[in-house]
C-alpha cells in the first residue's frame, strides 16, 4: 500500500489542526524479517509477534471493521499509533473501534482513520476519539480539515468530550 | 411541547450550513454522487421518480401552529401546494428542487424544525402514541422520553452509519398505539412493583420483506439507565449486523441469528462497562424534560356537556362523527379529535397547504395551538372541549377533513406507492381510492366495525400491509403491477403478521377482492363481532374458498 501524503493532525486538548506530511506506511501483511521504523501492521500480524513489538513505539497496528479491539485489550495503553480503516464511509464499525480503544482499553497514542475519509466524517471521527485523518488523496486536505468544526456543541458524551449536554446544560 | 434552547438552535442551523455546503460540493462536481447520496438520505432527500422527495422530520408526531403554517408555506413557496403525512409520523414533500433544499432547511429551523436522520442509515425519528399526555388509558406520558431520546439519537457520532436504519418507539399507555412490537426497539414505560417508572424493552421487531414480531429482552430498565442502554444495544448492532446483504441488515436478523436470549446477553455485557458511566439520566434532566409537557390550562368543566348530547341525539351525521373521529379524554369535559386525512380520492395522509392553514387556525382556537399527527396518518387535536366539538366539526367539514372513518375500512394506511417512490413495485393511491370507491356507503361501513386495511406498494412496507386486518402488497410480475392480500394482522400488544390468502391479483381486481373478503365475513359474522374476531374464530379458509372460486387469480 502506498503512503497518502497528508495527514491531518489533530491536538485534541487546544482544537488547532494542521497538516503534515505523512511518514507511516500501512502494509497488508507482515515479513517475517524485523519490521522497519513506521509501519502499520495488521492487527493479527501484531498478536502473533506481540512480544516482539509490544515496547516498540515505531511500529503500531491498523484495524479492519472487523476486528476486534477486545483482541488487543489493555496492552493498547502501552501503543503509540493506531490506524483504523474505513473501507467505506458508510461502514460505521471503525467508529465504535475508536471508542472502545480510548474509552476502555485506554488507548492515548495518536488514533489515525484511513480509507474513505473526507470533509463529511471528519466531525463524527473527532466524537469518536481520531485525532489523525489520513485524508483521501483525490479530496483537498485543507477544505476537509474544516469538517473538523462542523458543529460546536452535540449531545451525547463521546471521547472529545465526555459530559453529554445534559449535564453540561444547567450549569 | 418541547422549546429549544440556544444549545438546540445552534446545532440546527449549523446543520443548515452544513447541509448547504455538502449541496453545493456535489453540484459543483467535488463530492460524487455516491458520496452525496447518504449524506443527502441523513437529511431527508431522496432523488425519485420524478423529482426529489424531502421528508421533514416531526419529533413523535407534535406540532406547534406556527410550525404547521410554516409546513403550509413550505408546500406554497417550494413544492406544489401539499405534503404527505407518513407512518413515521413525518411529512413529506414530493416535488422540491434539489438547489432550493438548504433554503427549505433554514425555513424549517426558524421554526425549531429539520430534517435530520429522516433517511439513511441511522437512528429515525422516535414515535410515540398520538394520544401521549391526554389518554385515558395512559399510565406515564412517554413524551418526555421520546424528547430525550431524540438529543442522543441526533448526531449521534458512533451511530451515524448503522449496518441499516433503525427506528424506535415508545407507548406508555394500556393499549400500544405506537406499534411498538413492530420496530428495531419498542419501549414499554412501565410501573413496577414498588411503584417505580422505567421500560421494558424490546429489540427485533420489524416489517419488510422479514416481518417479525419483536422480543423482550428486559423486563425493567430504570428509567436512569436509558440512554446507557440504548447504547448498549446500538453498538452491539452496529458492530455485528450485517453488512453483507442489505436486505439482511435490520437489527431483527441479528437478533433472530444470535436468539433473543444471546443478544440480551451480549447487550448487558456491553451495558455492565456503560452502567453508572456519564451518559446516566440525571433528575435535574427527567425533570426539565417533564417540565415540556405539562398539562395546558384546562378549565373546571363537567364530564358531559349538556348542549354537546343534544345536537348529538338530533344530528346523526355529528354523532357518527363523534363516534368515530373523537376520543376519550382523560380531563373532564375535553375530547381529543381524529381529522381524518382519509377522504376518497385523496392520496391517504395527503393535505394542502390551505388545509394545513386551515388545521392551524383550529389548533390556535381550540386547542391549545398544538396539532399532532398519528402513525395512522390522520391529524389529531388533542385538547379540545367537548361544548366546542360541535363548532370544530364543521370547520373539519369544510377543510375536507371530517369523514367520520377513524378505525374503519375507509382510514386506509397507504405509502405514496409507485406514483411517487422509486423503490415501489406497484401503485397504492389508486388501489386506496378503488376500494374506498365501492365502500362508499357510510351506514354499511358503520355497521362492518373496527377494520384496518393497509397498502403498501413494496417490500419495504411503509404502509405497514402486514399488520392490517386486511394487508395488500404491491408485487412486481415481470414488469407488471399484481397486489397479494393477507389477512388477520394487527398492531397493538396482541401484534401479529397477517397471513396471506394465496396468489396475488391484477389492480382491477383488487375492490372486488376487498369485497368478498368482507361479504364472507358478513356471513359469518355473530351479532357485532369484529373483521378480527371473525377471521380468528373461522380461520382463513372460508376467505380463499369464496376468492379463489373461480379462476381469477393469475399465479
Amino acid at each position: 500500500m502506498v503512503k497518502t501524503p497528508h495527514i491531518v493532525k489533530l491536538d485534541r486538548s487546544s482544537g488547532q489542526y494542521e497538516v503534515i506530511a505523512n511518514h507511516w506506511l500501512r502494509v497488508a501483511e507482515g515479513c517475517d524479517d524485523a519490521i522497519p521504523a513506521h509501519t502499520l501492521l495488521p492487527l493479527k500480524e501484531w498478536l502473533e509477534r506481540r512480544d516482539e513489538l509490544l515496547d516498540r513505539a515505531d511500529v503500531g497496528i491498523w484495524f479492519a471493521p472487523d476486528d476486534e479491539p477486545e483482541a488487543l485489550g489493555a496492552d493498547a495503553a502501552r501503543l503509540s499509533m493506531i490506524a483504523v480503516d474505513f473501507p467505506a464511509f458508510t461502514d460505521g464499525r471503525g467508529f465504535s473501534i475508536g471508542r472502545l480503544l480510548r474509552e476502555r482499553y485506554g488507548f492515548e497514542g495518536e488514533l489515525r482513520a484511513v480509507g474513505d475519509v473526507f470533509k463529511d466524517t471528519m466531525y463524527y471521527l473527532k466524537r469518536c476519539g481520531f485525532d489523525a485523518f489520513e485524508v483521501r488523496a483525490d479530496k483537498d486536505v485543507h477544505e476537509a480539515a474544516k469538517g473538523l468544526n462542523d458543529f460546536s456543541d452535540a449531545y451525547q458524551g463521546a471521547v472529545d468530550q465526555p459530559l453529554p449536554l445534559f449535564r453540561r446544560r444547567s450549569a | 411541547m418541547y422549546i429549544y434552547d440556544d444549545y438546540d438552535q445552534q446545532i440546527v442551523d449549523q446543520r443548515v450550513a452544513q447541509f448547504r455546503d455538502q449541496t453545493q460540493r456535489f453540484l459543483s462536481g467535488e463530492l460524487s454522487g455516491e458520496e452525496f447520496r447518504p449524506l443527502r438520505l441523513q437529511n431527508g432527500l431522496y432523488i425519485q421518480r420524478y423529482a426529489p422527495m424531502l421528508r421533514v422530520a416531526i419529533p413523535y408526531g407534535h406540532l406547534r401552529s406556527d410550525q404547521v403554517r410554516a409546513l403550509a408555506e413550505i408546500a406554497r413557496k417550494y413544492d406544489r401546494g401539499y405534503g404527505h403525512f407518513t407512518t413515521r409520523q413525518n411529512i413529506q414533500y414530493n416535488w422540491p428542487t434539489l438547489e432550493s433544499v438548504p433554503d427549505i432547511l433554514a425555513d424549517l429551523a426558524k421554526v425549531q424544525m429539520h430534517a435530520v436522520q429522516t433517511s439513511g442509515n441511522c437512528v429515525r425519528n422516535t414515535t410515540t402514541d398520538q394520544f401521549a399526555g391526554v389518554a385515558h388509558d395512559e399510565i406515564i406520558d412517554p413524551r418526555p422520553w421520546c424528547e430525550i431520546i431524540r438529543q442522543w439519537s441526533t448526531f449521534h457520532p458512533e451511530f451515524a452509519h448503522l449496518p441499516r436504519k433503525f427506528k424506535i418507539a415508545v407507548c406508555g399507555s394500556v393499549e400500544d398505539r405506537a406499534a411498538t412490537w413492530v420496530h428495531d426497539i419498542g419501549l414499554h414505560v412501565v410501573r413496577n412493583a414498588a411503584g417505580e417508572v422505567g421500560f421494558k424493552v424490546i429489540v427485533g421487531g420489524g416489517l419488510g420483506r422479514t416481518p417479525i414480531v419483536g422480543a423482550v429482552i428486559r423486563e425493567f430498565l430504570p428509567t436512569v439507565h436509558l440512554l446507557s442502554y440504548l447504547d448498549a444495544i446500538l453498538r452491539v448492532y452496529n458492530r455485528y449486523g450485517r453488512r453483507d446483504n442489505k436486505y439482511k441488515a435490520r437489527i431483527k436478523i441479528l437478533v433472530k441469528a444470535m436468539t433473543p436470549a444471546a443478544f440480551a446477553a451480549k447487550v448487558e455485557a456491553e451495558w455492565a462497562h456503560l452502567k453508572d458511566g456519564p451518559m446516566t439520566l440525571t433528575g435535574a434532566e427527567i425533570e426539565r424534560m417533564a417540565g415540556f409537557f405539562t398539562m395546558p390550562a384546562y378549565e373546571a368543566l363537567p364530564a358531559e356537556d349538556a348542549e354537546f348530547l343534544r345536537l348529538r341525539t338530533e344530528n346523526k351525521a355529528f354523532a357518527r362523527w363523534v363516534e368515530r373521529n373523537v376520543f376519550k379524554h382523560k380531563q373532564p369535559g375535553y375530547a381529543a379529535v381524529t381529522l381524518s386525512l382519509k377522504a376518497t380520492g385523496i392520496a391517504p395522509g395527503d393535505a394542502t397547504d390551505k388545509q394545513l392553514d386551515g388545521v392551524a387556525d383550529l389548533a390556535d382556537r381550540y386547542s391549545f395551538g398544538e396539532v399532532r399527527v398519528s402513525h395512522e396518518q390522520n391529524l389529531i387535536l388533542a385538547d379540545v372541549k367537548q361544548s366546542d366539538l360541535f363548532k370544530v366539526w364543521e370547520a373539519a367539514k369544510a377543510l375536507g377533513f371530517a369523514t367520520p372513518n377513524i378505525g374503519l375500512l375507509t382510514d386506509i394506511i397507504a405509502c405514496p406507492g409507485g406514483d411517487f417512490c422509486d423503490l415501489a413495485n406497484a401503485k397504492s393511491i389508486p388501489i386506496a381510492e378503488g376500494i374506498q370507491r365501492v365502500f362508499d356507503d357510510q351506514d354499511y361501513l358503520f355497521d362492518l366495525g373496527e377494520i384496518d386495511l393497509n397498502i403498501s406498494g413494496c417490500m419495504n412496507s411503509c404502509g405497514h400491509h402486514h399488520v392490517g386486518h386486511i394487508g395488500i402488497l404491491g408485487v412486481d410480475k415481470s414488469g407488471s403491477e399484481w397486489y397479494q392480500v393477507s389477512l388477520g394482522g394487527r398492531q397493538g400488544h396482541d401484534a401479529s403478521l397477517g397471513k396471506v390468502i394465496g396468489p396475488s391479483f391484477a389492480q382491477d381486481d383488487v375492490p372486488g377482492v376487498v369485497k368478498q373478503i368482507i361479504d364472507v365475513f358478513v356471513e359469518h359474522r355473530q351479532g357485532d363481532e369484529r373483521f378480527l374476531d371473525v377471521f380468528d374464530r373461522v380461520g382463513i379458509e372460508p376467505f380463499k374458498a369464496r376468492i379463489y372460486q373461480k379462476e381469477r387469480a393469475h399465479g
